[in-house]
This record gives structure tokens, C-alpha cells and sequence, in this order.
């Protein structure tokens, strides 16, 4: 927003000058499907009467209006086109020749968020002005076409590229799956028959297991495939909190007075059935925030999918990455396709296997996220192995507040697989006091305690009192047995 | 525009035109004490009607939003019945009838008796819950309500619908999808002067200047909750009371309180840079 552009209305003049515009035979919007549209054009000239050639004009602005609608929608800010036949409505509605009113009217009625003003503000400027400016098309027709062409920049194209081709040779690796499951099994009926001493399934079942129990560091990529659908097969359920909502119950707490006068209307005035409400209940939200620097590379590809999987399974998930800086990802998440989701994730994430500064990341979640995603007894997630190069008084300050502001927070750290872990490096030990709960996350048993824990999670507060830290420290610090 | 002590600029009054023009809610989002709510207010004001506000919290129901029946009139009303031996079916009419209904802010705004369109603000709606949002997403389009006694009730006149959001929660697209989406930031300098001018004209100016540059300081420091516009207003008022006509650093130190809300931020700004930063507010301000 230009910073220095403040003026003070001290009248009604602003109003009033709008309101005179469009004279009182223009014909109101909305009455019919077409001429609206011309309308909006033409507010412009105010002149009820419309020429061809102003009808003409208009016309060309709805189309170009659709167009940047378009462009919009490519650049992931949702427009519909519901809202855009909306605009061209409230077009009407002011003077167009006015830029700056243009462009806030475009801003208020097709933004939503205010992450996307930024975003709008290059794509308003570009389409509406240094496009044209550039080139300004001798006639409309074939120019026309060539836009359509430039709109995608050169490496949006690319990805659209990449994206397609992978769709096939994904399609490949399925067909390619299928036809070898096919043969396993007809294997394994032909191994039945000859030899029923091995139940083949007794042997699927302990490959399983070991599976279950191998750490990620030590996967092989058919192992990593395999782990992937096991992981898109867990059901995750959180733990429930109280909310303030009443829903009618048999026997409960509070009288649910509406439906006891109807019920017992028909006795008089005599109260006889009484019914009652009780609290809803509702799953915790869950927030997520993952370690993606150097040290967690070998993991953290994997925990991507599993935190696809939970965030696609539960309704309540925000999800953050960082490694020197937080990035929000939550929304690049949304997509249904695991590999599509995580493409999205690594293309927005600038940090990959870079540095770790979790006390920094922490304050920025804190700073611009905690009150945004922490409300409704909030479960956090922090997955990390503690490596941190930052500063231990900046992190334990953040841990703490963060252990504050959530009803839960647990830390998964993948080195805590191996039963000679101690956590020694200053990060970790740092963080330790402000945990709730410490597991591991190295294997995908693991992640299905994990599971047990979340489903667990009661409305009773964990023992946050300095005697409780000290003694979640002294856990830590026997000696391996 | 705004003659009632509110200092707008244009993009604001851009999107208020457009609400009132296009009859959409508008939906204002911004940092905690930036004036959203004000905005619905002095619309009302401006506009010479009712404000009608519904403030959100969690739980709230049809019961506290929209409507509820008085049972003990219901009740009591029976009783009397049964006394004076009326027949039931003539009963039953009138014990749901509008008589007997309490009307809350929701029904209020879309009442037929209202002779002008009203301002209702849905205040801090993220705080909320998801089933009371879906519920307004109806309300907000159609602009009528049914309560199953008695019939459907819609509004003559569609009521000027404000939106305020502090994002504890995120708001769901659908809704946001039906609403005129505006951001209030932090003013500026200028623009806050001119509001504390506005809001406190018995303030001497220099102190204005100098309160406006040292919560601009404050901002730009990496503060866990950044005073608002609301927070400056309570200073200068303090301030006043006070009796000071320019900053000094005892007092300031003292009235801290007024502007920052957490011990951290407290400390963080009352340890040793306060000096630095009051100097650097001073030069600014001449």
C-alpha cells in the first residue's frame, strides 16, 4: 500500500460525487444477464446512451478483467468466477478512470487473505500497466493469442513440464507394480502348492515387522516406497477437547429448556420430561513443526510424506518447516497426491539441507503464528534432532513460551531410535526442560506409538512446574544401561 | 468521509463505498487495536442508525446469536390458560408467537420493523467456532432467517454487515469469498498524529509528534505484541494525566505499561535502549 498517501475526508463530497455518477437511467445491474456488462464499460463515459464503440470498449474490459482473473488463479490466489462477475458489477459503481479506485476496488474484491497482497500488487502491476506499456497491440485479434503465451514465465512453464512428465512415469511405476504384485502372487500360490510348510503370508508378515522396526536412515528406495504406502494406510485419530458447544444428550449437564417446553407442552404446565445438553467434544488441532536442515536430510523427505498423510487424515493440521527461516507449508499440503505435495513443498522451501537455527524459527513462529494456530488447546509437533547452530538463550526463551501458549508439546527426534542416545548437543539440551513429551522417530513403529500418544491426549495439563523439568532432564542423564 | 474523528484513507473509504454501495459485508482483518471495530461504529454513527453487535466466542449458539423463546413467560402463560380454561389449539399460537420470543442481535438486524438499515458488526468472528461460521455464511447471503414457529423472517432493508478478525483462527474461503476483504495496517506517522489529533485534541501537539515517533520506534522493534493504535491513544491519555508535555524518560519508563502488554517486550524496551530510542523519537518528531 503506497505509504505516505493519507488524506483526511472531512465530508460527505467523496460519497456524494460517487453517487451522482451513474445516472438513474443507467440500468441497474444484475436485472439481466448482458447488460451489466456492457454497463461496466461504459460507466466510464456516463452517458446513458451507449455507442457501439463504448460497448465495444466495455466488452474488451470484461474480457481483459477475466483474463487477469485468470492470471490470478494461475498464480494460486483462488478467483472465481462467481467474484468476477461480482466485480464487473461493482465496477458500476465507481469511476474507473480513477486508477487508484480501480485498483482497490480489484484488491477488495478479489482478495481474501492478506499474505496475497503482495503477490496481487506485482501481478496488478504487471497486467495492468508495464504489460501495456510494453507492448501495446497494433490490433487486438493476434496479439490476443501471443498474451496467453506470455503469461506463464519461462520456468513456470518448465515445472508445468516436469509436473506433466512425472504424472506418466508415475502412471508406469503403477502399471509397472501392479504387473509385479500380479507375479508375486501368482509365486506365492505356486509356492503353496509346493511346499506348505512356509506360509508365504507368515513371511510377508515378518518382513513387515522388520520393516516396521528398520530406521529410515538404512531404507533402500523399494523399502522407502513400501514405508510410504504403509504410512498412507495409518489412521490418525487426536486426542478430544471439551468445547463450549451443547449438543442434546439422553443425561447430561446442562437442561436443554427449548426441547423440554415443547415435550412438555402437552402435559400443561407441568415440567415432566426433562431433557438435557451436554459439551461437544472436538479433535485437538495439531501443529507441525518439521526440521528439514543438513543433518535431518536422511529423514526428512520421509517425514514429509508422514506429515502429508496426518495432515490429509486429520481436519485441524497446520504445518511449518524450517531450517535456518519457518516457511509455512500447510497449504501446499492440501494437495491430495503425496508426490504432487511435496514438489509443491520443496519448490516454495528456500533452506533444504542448509543450517539449523531452531531458536530463531521457534521466535518467528511465535512472533507471527503461535496466536493464528496455537488457540483450541493446540497439540505441537516439533520434529528435529537438536542440531542447532543458534543461540541457546533466544531458544530456550522461545521453548518456553511455546510450551506455554500449546496444551502439548512433544518432540520426535529420529536420533532417539538408537539406545545409546543422550542428548548432549547444546540445542537439545537446551529444549529438553520445555518438552512434554520426548520420542523417537526413526522407524515406522515409532510413528505408530506416535500415533497411540496423539489419540491419547486428554484435557489433563502435563506437570510444567520447574521440579517436573529438572526431573525430565535427569531422565536423560543416566547412564545407558 | 469520516467527519466522526476517524481518519481514513482512501483505500478504506474505497472499500466502506463499495460495502455500503454493493450491500456486501465487509470483512476487516488487521493487528489488535487498529480501529476495526471503530469502523462499524462510525458508520452507524455517520450514518445516523442502530449498531447492532454481536460479539463471537466460542460456543455461541442459535440460542444467543438469533433468537430464543421465554420459557418462563411460555410457562407461565400456560399456567394462566389453564386457569381461565381457554382451548389448547388457540394456546399454542400464541405461546410461539412474537410475543414470546426474545430477539437477539442477528434477528434484531434483519428485523422488518427496522425503518433503516442497521449497522450489525460480527465482532472478532474467528473466535468462533466452525458451526457458527456456516451457519452466517446462510444468514450473509440470503439475509433471512427461519425460525421453525413461526415462519421466515427477512430483512426489508439487507443490514450493513461489518466483519472484524484478529485471525486467531482462519476465517473459512467460503465465507471470505462472499465479503469485501479490507487489511488495516499500522497507520503511518502522519495519519497517526492526525488520529491522536483527532481522538485527544486536547493534546499539545509536540507531545503528539513525540508519542506518534516513539511508538513508530517501538514497531520497528522485534516486539512480541507491537502497541496499536489503541495503545497509543491510552498513552497520550496517561500521559495527559500525568500532566507531561514531552517525553521524558522516567515517566516513560513508568507508563510502560499503557503501550506493552508482555514482561518480555517491558524489559526488551525499558532496559538500556530507551534513552537511544526517545532520542531517535525526538529528532523525528521535529
Amino acid at each position: 500500500m503506497d505509504a505516505h498517501n493519507f488524506e483526511r475526508l472531512d465530508d460527505l463530497s467523496f460519497f456524494n460525487r460517487e453517487r451522482t455518477g451513474p445516472s438513474p437511467d443507467t440500468p441497474k445491474p444484475g436485472q439481466d444477464g448482458l447488460r451489466p456488462i456492457a454497463a461496466s464499460g461504459a460507466a466510464a463515459a456516463l452517458t446513458p446512451p451507449l455507442s457501439p464503440s463504448e460497448l465495444e470498449r466495455g466488452e474488451r474490459l470484461l474480457y481483459r478483467l477475466t483474463e487477469f482473473g485468470h492470471l490470478l488463479w494461475e498464480s494460486g490466489i483462488e478467483v472465481g468466477p462467481q467474484q468476477l462477475l461480482d466485480l464487473a458489477e461493482t465496477l458500476n459503481e465507481i469511476d474507473i478512470t480513477n486508477p487508484g479506485d480501480f485498483y482497490y476496488t480489484l484488491k477488495c474484491s478479489l482478495l481474501t487473505r492478506h499474505e496475497q497482497e503482495t503477490l496481487f500488487d506485482q501481478l496488478f502491476n504487471y497486467y495492468w500497466q508495464s504489460r501495456d506499456r510494453q507492448n501495446r497491440p497494433p490490433d487486438p485479434g493476434p496479439t490476443r493469442r501471443d498474451d496467453r503465451q506470455i503469461r506463464l514465465p519461462p520456468s513456470e512453464r518448465k515445472r508445468l513440464a516436469e509436473h506433466l512428465n512425472a504424472d506418466s512415469q508415475q502412471r508406469e511405476l503403477r502399471m509397472g507394480e501392479r504387473e509385479s504384485e500380479r507375479r508375486r502372487l501368482l509365486d506365492e500360490q505356486a509356492g503353496e502348492h509346493e511346499d506348505d510348510q512356509a506360509p508365504p503370508q507368515g513371511t510377508a508378515y515378518s518382513a513387515l515387522e522388520l520393516l516396521r522396526k528398520k530406521d529410515f536412515e538404512s531404507f533402500t528406495w523399494e523399502e522407502v516406497q513400501e514405508a510410504k504406502r504403509l504410512m498412507a494406510e495409518m489412521r490418525w485419530n487426536l486426542g478430544l477437547r471439551p468445547t463450549r458447544r451443547k449438543r442434546p444428550v439422553r443425561k447430561g449437564d446442562y437442561p436443554d429448556m427449548r426441547r423440554i417446553v415443547r415435550r412438555n407442552l402437552k402435559y400443561g404446565a407441568e415440567l415432566l420430561e426433562l431433557t438435557w445438553r451436554e459439551n461437544k467434544e472436538k479433535p485437538r488441532p495439531l501443529v507441525i513443526i518439521c526440521d528439514i536442515s543438513g543433518s535431518m536430510s536422511l529423514y526428512s523427505r520421509l517425514l514429509l510424506h508422514f506429515i502429508h498423510t496426518i495432515s490429509n487424515g486429520l481436519l485441524n493440521v497446520e504445518a511449518f518447516v524450517f531450517g535456518t527461516r519457518l516457511t509455512r507449508i500447510t497449504r501446499q499440503l492440501k494437495r491430495r497426491d503425496v508426490d504432487d505435495a511435496v514438489r509443491e513443498v520443496s519448490r516454495t522451501v528456500q533452506d533444504w539441507s542448509g543450517g539449523t537455527r531452531i531458536g530463531e524459527a521457534l521466535h518467528m513462529f511465535n512472533q507471527q503464528w503461535a496466536r493464528r494456530v496455537l488457540g483450541r488447546g493446540a497439540v505441537v509437533l516439533i520434529i528435529s534432532d537438536g542440531w542447532d547452530r543458534g543461540d541457546a538463550n533466544l531458544l530456550r526463551a522461545e521453548m518456553d513460551r511455546l510450551q506455554h501458549s500449546c496444551h502439548r508439546l512433544i518432540w520426535l527426534n529420529p536420533l532417539l531410535g538408537s539406545p545409546d542416545y543422550r542428548p548432549l548437543t547444546i540445542g537439545m539440551k537446551t529444549a529438553l526442560p520445555y518438552i512434554d513429551d520426548f520420542l523417537p522417530a526413526h522407524n515406522l513403529d515409532s510413528l505408530i506409538h506416535l500415533g497411540k500418544l496423539l489419540e491419547r491426549i486428554d484435557d489433563r495439563r502435563p506437570a510444567r512446574t520447574p521440579a517436573a523439568r529438572r526431573e525430565a532432564v535427569k531422565v536423560w542423564q543416566r547412564p545407558t544401561s | 468521509m469520516f467527519a466522526r474523528r476517524y481518519v481514513a484513507d482512501r483505500s478504506l473509504a474505497t472499500a466502506v463505498f463499495l460495502a455500503l454501495k454493493r450491500r456486501k459485508p465487509l470483512l476487516l482483518e488487521g493487528e489488535p487495536g487498529v480501529g476495526k471495530t471503530e469502523v462499524a461504529k462510525v458508520l452507524a454513527d455517520l450514518l445516523e442508525t442502530r449498531l447492532i453487535r454481536l460479539q463471537c466466542y466460542e460456543g455461541i449458539d442459535i440460542s444467543t446469536a438469533v433468537y430464543e423463546w421465554n420459557y418462563t413467560r411460555q410457562m407461565l402463560y400456560i399456567r394462566l390458560m389453564e386457569a381461565s380454561g381457554t382451548t389448547r389449539q388457540e394456546e399454542l399460537k400464541e405461546i410461539f408467537g412474537p410475543d414470546f420470543l426474545i430477539k437477539r442481535p442477528l434477528l434484531q438486524a434483519i428485523d422488518s420493523a427496522n425503518a433503516k438499515a442497521p449497522v450489525l458488526l460480527i465482532d472478532e468472528l474467528d473466535r468462533s467456532d466452525e458451526e457458527f461460521e456456516a451457519y452466517l455464511l446462510e444468514l450473509l447471503s440470503d439475509f433471512q432467517i427461519t425460525i421453525p414457529e413461526i415462519g421466515t423472517i427477512a430483512a426489508q432493508e439487507p443490514p450493513i454487515v461489518v466483519i472484524t478478525s484478529n485471525r486467531t483462527r482462519e476465517i473459512h474461503d467460503a465465507l471470505r469469498r462472499r465479503c469485501l476483504y479490507y487489511w488495516i495496517d499500522y497507520p503511518t506517522l502522519e495519519k497517526e498524529y492526525s488520529i491522536v489529533l483527532a481522538r485527544m485534541p486536547e493534546a499539545p501537539e509536540y507531545l503528539a509528534k513525540q508519542v506518534c515517533a516513539f511508538v513508530r520506534e517501538l514497531r520497528a522493534l522485534d516486539l512480541f505484541k507491537a502497541p496499536g493504535v489503541a495503545e497509543t491513544l491510552d498513552w497520550i491519555a496517561s500521559l495527559l494525566a500525568l500532566n507531561q508535555l514531552e517525553l521524558v524518560e522516567g515517566t516513560v519508563r513508568d507508563t510502560l505499561g499503557a503501550l506493552l502488554k508482555y514482561q518480555d517486550d517491558v524489559l526488551k524496551v525499558g532496559g538500556s535502549n530507551l534513552g537511544k530510542l526517545l532520542e531517535k523519537a525526538r529528532s523525528a518528531s521535529l
